[in-house]
């Protein structure tokens, strides 16, 4: 294929460099080149949100960029999430609320969750069903997702709510 | 977790299993890297039927880092086709229920023909993905076009085109079943209506696509499978099987799994083709579906359609019911008679029918395999049920959850016969509940029936249309034939439990930690959960068919007390006492009344071990590990009530979900907070089917959802609240007393939401008998129906 290139990028706060074609995906990338697997992917079509990361601080599609696009970025993905031991709030209201069941979809959902509490940190369970609608979960019918992300709210609007180290 | 307040069993323990997967360490199949692993690619028709002229490789294979392209032609060649079916039903069942089968044996890669859009017929394998799907794109088929089958109907016509022409039929099988006089109880009724009712194909979509690794042991000829399954003791007998090598040169495993439903409940011809690869290259492969191909090569399911007459009474009592069904079972028919067998013997629920005649056939047609999801021919007929009963009751204007009392198994009657058989051959027996007390709760749930009529009136008036939809389901739980538990107190005194069952987001690793910990008055953390690996026990059968809590709690108990019994004479030994003085504590084993006296678990697992020095009294074998495999007496019977209210926009064909309450029955509940994460995840699936989504083929078989914009799994935005009732009557058929629950949730809501658009809508006569209710079948069937345009000049008038 065509020639490989260098690309540098900011994962959850920690510099990485790899190298790969072009056309490579930025969640391959992230995947394979960076070994980084918490970011799942669904569809590769941009519909279903498992990839989601956050991109320069904004939710982002992983399977629908580039790697080359993310050159000079800071990326967050799930594994960016807790402090050492100590979950995420986020994290800790999913498990709280049991709104994880196999857990595929989980990483992207919480990176959403986070995204949308960013833009609304007091939101109403309807704001909240939209808030996450840009990932599909096929096990737990969104009930305790919806639960989990509300407590969340309340926690984070306590804190800082920051992600990570 | 490690607080000791026991039971544990009945508590909503958090799961052991979240760490991991919160914090994006899980590990799922295609997370998986093996060392100089290569990747494989697919090479899927285009076409829905055709037979294969050529299929050139020489492009693919020249391409760099291409190591093997390999056609179906030169695979029929090399290894063998599946076996014609991988569930067989039991002698029991085939002496006593008229039937026949005709399953044909689908190869590793089609090489005759092609006998649906995505079936493979080709594989490149390279050192990349991205390399093996670059080749892949230059394999050049030839393929002779034939008329596509589409229909089941049609499928069996004379005219048919014959998918597989050595069977000369497209019928892959058919039963059927009767009790009573049917036709003369149908003759006598004073009243019969006759329907057509068409449940619509649509299919079980986790998140996780399929994936299989391979990895062969030259040295010792074994071959490693890491597969995306339900059943990793299936994938080992047939790898096994086609392969030629013994069952201990094979292992399977499953990793973390993003959902299965049913759908990962078998072995598909990647599980066999992978390890053929690995072993033919020498080096570890892995596939990794994409969705675009889940879509299109991964089971699909329902697509029945039941011809249905019923003879009733004036008050609505149920006489005689007969139904002819067929199912559209698409190329193949890898699990057999399971799911219409399913259908046939749940269609009357809990409804009392003496006279009762069905007849099931499965055509081939040319699309994906129809398998079990989620429910498995209970979704069908439950929805061909629900709406015979409101129709009924429709039909002599009386409420419908008046005419379902009328004809319910009471609460007395139990344990109830209904006079048929289940598919493990025996004679069912509804063991246990009370569906009028199921129903009642659900109702009130919602607010009752007569508050809602109130309401409705009054909306009418402002020209909404509310309705009101129930849908009663009974589900036979935890059928046979086996399944075993492994346990094993190790010198650290910790204990090791493992199964043929696996996880693919139930949660076993809690809830099985919570069983075994309450058996030997350990925390959960003491207690290791490994399943989904052959490693781990001789044989299983796996996880589908809402069966893995009922045989999996049934084999621990039995192995827990086997393992008791020698602790127990071990412990007595260390302690100088009789086993009969001896019981357990939070610290081990001691001597009832005498406090101080234990022994922990692990110094008698240390006694326990073989060789000098032990601790065993004479007589007592080495060792402190017990294997034991449940098998079932038959199946145990869960149930639920859904009650839904919903709103509809007649112009614009949409439905909203006012209200919706499940109550249900579960018998004894091992962790309720991740029983309610079953039902709730269970009925969002069952909502999901009846409105949103659909598997559509267009008239020359071409797969019309083919990506996730066309196929439309419901977001968080189009689910409704749930309210769940809980209404627990234990199972007296196994030692915990649990009822299968991973499935009802599904089975259901098509037809409670069916009935609640058609009461919504009743006014106009229109009948939704047929999914899916989409805002254009809504739009038309209000146009078409019989009052339609009458009501809606009326509705105009009364609105200008």
């Amino acid at each position: 294929m065509s020639e490989i290139r260098e690309i540098r990028v900011t994962v959850n706060g920690k510099g990485y460099q790899g190298r790969c074609e072009p056309r490579k995906l930025l969640v391959d990338f992230i995947r394979e080149d960076l070994g980084l697997t918490g970011t799942h992917i669904g569809c590769e079509h941009g519909i279903c949100g498992a990839c989601t990361i956050l991109f320069n601080g904004e939710a982002a599609r992983s399977c629908l960029m580039f790697a080359v696009q993310a050159q000079g970025a800071e990326l967050l993905t799930v594994e960016g999430l807790a402090r050492g031991d100590e979950y995420h709030p986020l994290q800790q209201a999913f498990h709280e609320h049991h709104a994880l069941q196999c857990g595929y979809c989980t990483p992207g959902m919480l990176i959403a969750a986070l995204d949308f509490l960013a833009t609304n940190p007091s939101p109403t369970e309807d704001e909240i069903r939209e808030g996450i609608s840009s990932v599909l979960c096929r096990c737990t019918g969104y009930v305790n997702i919806v639960k989990a992300v509300a407590a969340a709210a309340e926690v984070m609007r306590g804190t800082s709510g920051q992600p990570g180290p | 977790m490690t607080d000791r307040e026991r039971p544990y069993v009945g508590r909503s323990l958090l799961r052991r299993e979240d760490r991991r997967l919160l914090t994006g360490r899980g590990q799922f199949i295609a997370d998986l890297e093996l060392p100089r692993m290569l990747h494989a690619a697919f090479i899927r028709s285009p076409l829905a039927h055709a037979r294969i002229r050529s299929v050139d490789l020489s492009r693919a294979a020249a391409v760099p880092g291409v190591a093997l392209a390999l056609s179906g032609a030169e695979l029929a060649r090399l290894l063998p086709p599946l076996p014609d079916t991988q569930l067989s039903l039991p002698s029991k069942w085939t002496s006593r229920v008229e039937h026949e089968f005709h399953n044909p044996q689908q190869p590793g890669l089609a090489h005759d023909k092609v006998r649906h859009v995505g079936e493979a017929l080709a594989v490149v394998v390279a050192e990349s993905r991205y390399a093996a799907e670059d080749a892949a794109e230059l394999v050049t088929l030839d393929l002779d076009p034939l008329p596509a089958v589409v229909s089941a109907e049609a499928a069996l016509t004379a005219d048919a085109a014959l998918i597989h022409e050595h069977l000369q039929t497209n019928l892959f099988g058919a039963f059927s079943i009767a009790k009573g006089h049917v036709d003369a109880a149908m003759a006598q009724a004073p009243h019969k209506l006759q329907r057509r009712f068409y449940h619509h194909r649509y299919a079980a979509m986790p998140m996780e696509c399929r994936g299989v690794a391979a990895m062969h042991d030259p040295r010792t000829g074994s071959i490693t499978i890491w597969s995306a399954t339900q059943v990793v003791h299936w994938v080992r007998r047939e790898v096994a099987g086609i392969l030629g090598l013994p069952e201990a040169r094979v292992r399977c495993l499953a990793l973390d799994v993003g959902g299965g439903f049913g759908l990962k409940g078998h072995v598909y011809p990647e599980d066999l083709v992978i390890p053929f690869l690995a072993r033919r290259l020498g080096r570890p492969v892995r596939w990794i579906e994409d969705r675009h191909e889940h879509l299109q090569c991964s089971a699909h399911s329902r697509d029945q359609l039941h011809e249905v007459e019923v003879g009733f009474d004036n008050d609505g009592h149920i006489l005689a019911l007969r139904d002819d069904f067929i199912v559209d079972c698409g190329a193949w028919n890898p699990i057999g008679g399971g799911v219409p067998y399913n259908t046939a013997a749940h269609l009357t629920g809990p409804y009392k029918i003496d006279h009762l005649a069905v007849s099931a056939r499965t055509a081939a047609t040319n699309k994906v395999p129809n398998t079990a999801y989620r429910g498995a021919g209970r979704p069908e007929a439950v929805f061909a049920m629900e709406r015979i009963v409101d129709l009924v009751a429709g039909s002599l204007g009386l409420e419908p959850a008046d005419v379902r009392r009328r004809n319910m198994i009471r609460a007395e009657e139990m344990p109830y016969r209904p006079g048929i058989l289940y598919r493990d051959g025996e004679p069912i027996v509804y063991d246990s509940g009370d569906y009028p007390g199921g129903l009642q709760k659900a109702l009130e749930a919602i607010g009752g029936v007569e508050a809602f009529r109130r309401r409705q009136r009054e909306a009418r008036r402002k020209r909404q249309y509310l309705g009101l939809g129930i849908g009663f389901y009974v589900e036979g739980t935890g059928v046979g034939p086996f399944e075993g538990a492994t346990v094993r107190i190790d010198g650290s005194g910790k204990i090791y439990a493992s199964s043929g069952a696996s996880s693919q987001g139930q949660g076993m690793e809690t809830i099985f930690a919570q069983i075994v910990a309450d058996a030997w008055r350990v925390a959960p953390d003491d207690v290791i959960i490994s399943f989904a690996d052959t490693a781990g026990i001789a044989g299983g059968s796996g996880t589908f068919a809402s069966r893995s809590t009922v045989n999996v709690s049934a084999a621990l108990h039995h192995a827990n007390e086997r393992l008791r019994q020698k602790a127990f004479a071990i412990a007595a030994n260390l302690l100088e006492c009789a086993t009969a003085d001896l019981e357990l504590r939070d610290d081990g084993i001691g001597v009832v009344g005498v406090p101080g006296t234990s022994v922990s678990l692990a110094q008698v697992a240390q006694a326990a071990r073989p060789g000098w020095d032990h601790g065993r009294p004479q007589g007592v074998e080495a060792g402190l590990e017990e294997t034991y495999y449940w098998e079932p007496p038959t199946v145990t019977w869960s149930y639920a009530a859904h009650a839904a209210i919903v709103e509809v926009d007649r112009e614009l064909g949409q439905v909203k979900i006012d209200k919706y309450a499940i109550a249900h029955d579960c018998g004894v509940v091992v962790n309720p907070l991740l029983v309610e994460g079953q039902i709730a995840g269970g009925t969002a699936q069952g909502l999901g089917g009846i409105l949103l989504e659909d598997i559509a083929y267009d008239p020359d078989g071409q797969l019309l959802a083919g990506s996730l914009a066309d196929y439309m799994v419901p977001t968080a935005g189009d689910m409704p609240e749930m309210v769940l009732v809980h209404q627990h009557t234990p199972s007296p058929l196994n030692p915990l007393g649990v009822k299968g629950v991973g499935e009802g949730g599904a089975v259901a809501p098509p037809a409670a939401i069916a009935n609640a658009v058609a009461d919504a809508l009743a006014l106009f006569g229109a009948e939704f008998n047929t999914t899916p209710i989409k805002p254009e079948q809504i739009v038309k069937a209000v146009r078409s129906a019989p009052l339609g345009n009458d009501r809606l000049r009326l509705d105009s008038r009364e609105s200008t």
